[in-house]
């Protein structure tokens, strides 16, 4: 006799255990339905924004999600319930998961390309971005805030999930107040307060434009105090905070603690954390990608200084008559300006200017290509299109693991210099492959836990969750001095009586 | 060029296989299965069934590992064994010759003669197909009864509950496993269980299963003439090695089951024995001949491959441990904790008043040494508890290092300081949690 065991169900798969929805998991749905109705008859209707129809939206929405995630997790006693994971639709690769990636993918195309198919979408959000930035919604302030709402919404998901486990609420409280306080508060109240934009969390290489010419000397030398501030903490994150904290905490610290990128997968995409590929293959792939994309980060920021000492010294006729703001895809600019007017002075006197404006022109072409091919392929593409789009089918840490060039940087620093580990608890492994499966990263951590051995991959970012699915407590993340951090196998014929000699220090 | 053949490709047989080849890089290895095609983790299907993990995600190994690694796996039954003959008679794959053999042959569930026990609908948890059974048989119905209080009997009723399928658990003692865990920790685990909306029945024992006109599980009669209706039922009361084929082989000695030696080595030339199956002739002090969990299996693999190999060291199963997780409770143990505490022994027994887990020491009753441990709730760091078993650690001692014990996450409340404040010994300071703890007296060389 052999059976096939069920695939997918129909279901909504939200659930963690029963499949039957009781009466307040409805009223949550419900109420989360009508607000996602609002939210679209608003966006249709004009008439029907304002600072009413907005609270309304909200409320209805986090409302909803509140009362459905409250009533489905503390339904069910407290522990790890990751009942029908892999069998329901929606978390499983069935039709609804499939639905959810061309949902997400579709949005992630249209923010990036076709963004005024969403000018009423953004409108409805002007009340929120008058009052913090100053000015209607753009699409920068209409994704943050998409984000951060998610983050914190399914923040609170998160929480009643793993309220057991004091190191996934510490670690979840910790993304959400990140998102809304670094990745969101800090940038726009800057934004409106001193002009400028500033994202403490995120500098090159992740943020790549920030080492980029324009930004950098427009940091130093046009902003003054603020803008060498901002231009210094980049630099000195970079150079500085993350060697020291990765060496004491591993590359948690960022990747699952601070991260925009990370909060998201950990919050909003928790349910889909178990798709990642565990294969060799994946892991082959993985190695070759995510050090491309480090390369080219750095080639396309180190190409970029001298083309645009190139741009500028072809700039230098033009100066004297006084058009200065020739990058015409500066966003404050409108389109083309600069372009335009140098081609018709080019036009107007072509002896005098044509040569000059034909190499201007040139320079400029090659400058922004090369910058915006790295924003195009990585920046859109990989990082959002795939790397959120793709969440029900891939997993929630694609751009993480294949391709974020800061995860590079500080995977790097965490296999070889770094005092973090997953410590293997002696030979207590029965080999279940709970810790595999819902390890985001796709690493197989099973084959190391089977051999005895510790966890130290250059890809982990210490969410935590190896150890908090483990049914037999063998895995523990652990931070400490590095002798034995890669023991051998341990031998199970071998005296045990030299296992303690090298699990703990005895000098 | 040897041809070793293994029959039985579970924890056991594979880690014989995987050290053979470690061991020797030219020899023929084969592994026969009748069960499945690859290794996979028996101890996960629970979590297939749950819906945790499909069936692929339990192979420890990728397929592509057993072809890099030159290991035969081959799906057939093996009707007979002929040990003057080195050969073996398979159902499909004809006769094949051995030049060793090791028997890895597992369990089957315990079956004591009850009316109705092989109805339609009626199913022990040990094999792959036991899973198959009980997800077509368990599919859209509307209740279900567990039969016996081990371990795998609780797996089952946590299985059925992550389905909404109301489970009646029939428990023949006055207390969950109380054969095992002493009264304090038998009945926290009640408390978990009735938590979970389990029809727990205690004091409750299997007179016969009834059956519908079709033939299939339709109620459970209990021997105080009590009827639950069901659909399906679990029967969990232990297992035994699956050596029916082997009963008055004439070579091949067993008891309960394949009896070895120290090597493994059973009364047959060249066969070997491993895991649920073997009986150790003399088991150590404290130790069963018999242990059917995952380590022992593995480390019997370990042993036969040495001996086969030519490097043969005489088993030394170590300090006795063992792992489980009722529903949600992590449980430990370390050393020796019988239900009862001998006469020349004392408990140290420490219960989280606001949660379900508390901490037992066993210690002889003179000299404080420590001889067991039980932990639920808490994770314990395996080698310092059996380091301490080892060399004869004190009470004092061990409650003062409580922190190198502590293998729990990071910013769980800790319970070293309420352990030491019930014992009431003044402390020295406190040894610190996790990888820092390398500061342990008790372990600095004596």
């Amino acid at each position: 006799m052999s059976i096939d065991f069920p695939t997918t169900d129909k279901s909504l798969g939200l659930t963690p255990g029963r499949p039957d929805l009781d009466l307040l998991q409805r009223v949550g749905l419900g109420l989360l339905g009508v607000g996602v109705a609002v939210l679209i008859a608003a966006t249709l209707a004009a008439g029907l924004r304002g600072w009413a129809s907005l609270l309304l939206i909200l409320g209805l929405i986090t409302a909803g999600s509140l009362v459905y995630s409250f009533r489905t997790y503390l339904r069910e006693p407290a522990g790890i319930r990751n009942n029908r994971a892999v069998t329901a639709s929606l978390t499983g690769r069935g039709a609804l998961g499939w639905l959810a990636g061309v949902v997400l993918t579709a949005f992630y195309c249209i923010h990036y390309w076709k963004d005024a198919w969403f000018a009423g979408l953004h409108d409805v959000f002007d009340p929120i971005s008058l009052a913090i930035v100053g000015k209607e919604t753009d699409k920068y302030f209409f994704y943050a805030l998409l984000y951060t709402v998610a983050v914190l919404i399914m923040g609170v998901r998160a929480l009643l999930r793993y309220r057991h486990n004091r190191y996934q609420i510490v670690r979840t409280c910790m993304v959400m107040f990140s998102q809304f306080v670094f990745a969101f508060s800090i940038p726009f109240i800057m934004a409106r307060i001193a002009g400028k934009e500033f994202w403490p969390s995120y500098f090159w290489p992740l943020g790549y434009t920030s080492l980029f010419p324009e930004n950098a000397e427009d940091l130093i030398f046009n902003r003054g105090a603020l803008g060498a501030f901002i231009f210094g903490w980049g630099v000195i994150m970079i150079l500085v905070a993350t060697p020291i904290l990765t060496w004491f905490f591993g590359k948690r610290w960022y990747c699952s603690w601070v991260c925009g990128c990370g909060g998201l997968a950990n919050t909003f995409g928790d349910g889909w954390r178990h798709l990642s590929d565990k294969s060799m293959r994946a892991w082959k792939i993985e190695r070759v990608t995510i050090f491309s994309v480090l390369a080219f980060v750095i080639i396309t920021t180190g190409a970029l200084w001298p083309l645009n000492s190139r741009v500028k010294a072809a700039m230098a006729p033009f100066e004297a008559v006084g058009i200065e703001q020739v990058r015409s895809e500066d966003p404050d600019l409108p389109p083309g300006a600069g372009i335009k007017a140098v081609k018709a002075l080019a036009e107007s006197d072509p002896a005098g200017y044509g040569v000059a404006a034909e190499s201007l022109l040139s320079r400029l072409k090659l400058h922004n290509r090369v910058s915006k091919t790295y924003a195009f392929l990585i920046g859109s593409i990989f990082a959002g299109v795939i790397g959120t789009g793709f969440y029900p089918i891939l997993g929630t840490r694609v751009w993480c693991r294949f391709g974020c060039p800061m995860a590079a940087i500080l995977g790097t620093m965490q296999r070889f210099f770094s005092r973090f580990r997953i410590t293997t608890n002696g030979a207590q492994c029965i080999s279940c492959g709970n810790c595999s499966k819902y390890c985001e990263m796709g690493i197989d951590v099973r084959w190391y836990a089977q051999r005895g051995q510790n966890i130290v991959r250059a890809s982990c970012v210490g969410c935590g969750m190896c150890a908090a699915v483990c049914p037999r407590g063998v895995l523990s993340l652990e931070n400490g001095p590095r002798d034995n951090r890669l023991p051998e196998p341990i031998s199970l014929t071998l005296p045990q009586k030299s296992g303690i000699q090298a699990a703990v220090r005895t000098d | 060029m040897r041809h070793h053949i293994i029959i039985g490709n579970g924890i056991a047989g594979t880690t014989t296989a995987r050290h053979l080849r470690k061991h020797s890089s030219e020899d023929r290895i084969t592994i026969i299965s009748k069960e499945s095609d690859y290794f996979f983790s028996r101890t996960a299907l629970m979590y297939i069934y749950m819906g945790h993990m499909t069936y692929n995600d339990t192979k420890p190994y990728e397929d592509q590992f057993w072809r890099k690694n030159r290991i035969d796996l081959v799906r057939d039954t093996v009707l007979a064994i002929d040990p003057a003959a080195k050969s073996l008679q398979l159902e499909n794959g004809g006769t094949v010759g051995y030049d060793t053999l090791t028997l890895a042959l597992g369990s089957e569930p315990n079956k004591w003669g009850w009316p109705g026990q092989d109805l339609d609908g009626v199913r022990g948890l040990y094999s792959k197909q036991d899973l198959e059974y009980m997800e077509q048989y368990t599919a859209g119905i509307s209740g279900a009864v567990v039969v016996g209080g081990g371990l795998i009997g609780i797996e089952m009723v946590e299985m059925l509950i992550s389905r909404g399928i109301p489970t009646a658990f029939l428990v023949r003692d006055d207390s969950f496993w109380n054969g095992v865990l002493p009264a304090e920790e038998s009945a926290m685990l009640n408390e978990h269980i009735l938590e979970h909306h389990v029809d727990l029945r205690l004091e409750s024992e299997l007179a016969e299963v009834l059956a519908d006109d079709n033939g299939r599980a339709s109620a459970v009669l209990t021997k105080d003439g009590e009827e639950i209706p069901c659909q399906f039922v679990g029967l969990t009361a232990g297992v035994h090695p699956n050596i029916d084929f082997l009963k008055d082989h004439p070579a091949i000695e067993t008891n309960r089951g394949i009896l070895v030696d120290e090597l493994f080595r059973t009364s047959a030339p060249d066969i070997y024995a491993a895991g649920d199956c073997a009986e150790v002739r003399d088991p150590a002090p404290g130790r069963r001949g018999i242990e059917a969990v995952w380590y022992t299996g593995k480390m019997h693999g370990e042993y036969i491959a040495r001996t086969i190999c030519g490097d043969p060291q005489a088993y030394d199963p170590g300090v006795w441990w063992n792992s489980a997780k009722f529903m949600d409770i992590e449980y430990q143990t370390y050393g020796l904790v019988p239900a009862t505490c001998p006469d020349d022994e004392r408990d140290f027994f420490w219960r989280d008043p606001a949660a379900q887990r508390c901490l037992r020491i066993r210690y002889q009753a003179g000299t404080e040494k420590v001889t067991g441990f039980n932990l639920f709730g808490l994770r314990g760091r395996h080698v310092v508890c059996e380091h301490w078993i080892q060399c004869g650690a004190t009470l004092s001692e061990v409650i003062d290092e409580l922190g190198a014990l502590n293998f729990d996450p990071e910013f769980y409340r800790g319970f070293e300081s309420a352990v030491r404040q019930q014992h009431g010994g003044a402390s020295v300071s406190p040894v610190r949690k996790g990888l820092f703890s390398n500061l342990l007296r008790s372990l600095q060389p004596k």
